[in-house]
């Protein structure tokens, strides 16, 4: 069974709560993936705003675990203050810690992102870091105090899907024991599964999902992925060959001429 | 007094974070509290005085990926 830091999860499908048509198909959605975990974020609160509140309730009234982000920041002292915001609103020291160094490509600042992940790991968070798939940046995580890590596959809402398999199989087989969240960039199901026969342990996912035509149907195609991807893993695949093999026996074969 | 609250000038007499959070019509156990760019915990509000020029930001829960 998967565990995040120490807390066993069953679901390998993480889900974001953002973009969808309303509150309603966002609930369906979470209830039909079975997810238990989902993504959270904090924003600015309107004088006599209650729109916070109501989210909030929908959200317990799910039972599922938050993990709140820290979407948008872009320094590490930025990323730090709204993480602890998020500990004070959502009451977890689980965070998705994201420090954005590029508008374009939303590439995480991987610089600012150790340096964040290393004061948080201090003050007792559990980070959850977006990073790349940079193997070197992987193990300065890991030093900083990270015990998961979430890279990308490719830019966060781009559905393209994983754009360096090489990269992505290179970090399963340098990172063994530690759990491996694909975060960003998938857009099909078939992608998930792609990720997930590499091994990997789970897949965050957000707008594949509710930017769907049906958000709580893609939401379970997702999941049947995810399942199916690691369960062929856990299987055992074949290796492409590059000569065809017979899959009918020839032993005993009738000989006509 | 001059607070800018969540990017917004306002003019106040009030100095304490949780009276200020009142009378603007903030409430809910899901709000969270910055002053100058330092997390002000809920338990810290009644106590926080404010000065002139504070940068606050009142932050809730919102949708997120």
């Amino acid at each position: 069974m998967l565990t995040l830091y120490g807390t066993p999860v069953t679901s390998r499908l993480l889900l974001g709560t953002s973009r969808y048509p309303s509150p309603s198909i966002l609930g369906d959605a979470i209830r039909r993936s079975k997810t238990e975990i989902v993504t959270v974020s904090l924003r600015r609160e309107t004088a006599g705003g209650k729109t916070g509140g109501a989210f909030f309730e929908l959200i317990r009234s799910l039972d599922v675990r938050v993990l709140p982000n820290t979407a948008g920041c872009h320094t590490a002292k930025e990323a730090v203050l709204t993480a602890k915001m998020a500990r004070e609103v959502f009451a977890t020291n689980w965070i998705k810690l994201e420090v954005i160094g590029n508008q374009d490509t939303l590439q995480p600042d991987v610089f600012a992102l150790v340096e964040a992940a290393k004061i948080l790991s201090e003050d007792g968070f559990e980070v959850f870091p977006y990073t790349t798939d940079d193997l070197v940046v992987a193990e300065r995580l890991l030093d900083a105090g990270c015990k998961v890590l979430m890279p990308w596959c490719a830019p966060i809402g781009s559905a393209m899907g994983p754009v360096n398999l090489q990269a992505l199989r290179s970090m399963r087989g340098h990172f063994p024991d530690i759990p491996l969240i694909v975060d960003a960039g998938i857009g099909r199901p078939s992608h998930a599964a792609t990720v997930m026969e590499l091994g990997f342990d789970a897949v965050l996912l957000n707008t594949a999902v509710a930017g769907a035509s049906d958000p709580a149907a893609m939401a379970e195609a997702f999941a049947k992925a995810i399942d199916a991807g690691h369960m062929a893993y856990e299987a055992g695949m074949l290796e492409p060959r590059d000569m065809a093999v017979p899959s009918t026996p020839v032993i005993g074969k009738a000989v006509f001429a | 007094m001059k607070l800018t609250i969540n990017g917004e000038d306002h003019q106040t007499d009030i100095s304490v974070l949780s009276d200020l959070l009142v009378s603007l019509d903030y409430e809910g156990d899901w709000l969270a509290t910055a002053v100058n760019g330092e997390l002000v915990h809920r338990e810290e509000r009644p106590g926080f005085t404010l000065s002139d020029r504070d940068r606050i930001e009142i932050l809730s829960p919102m949708q997120g990926g």
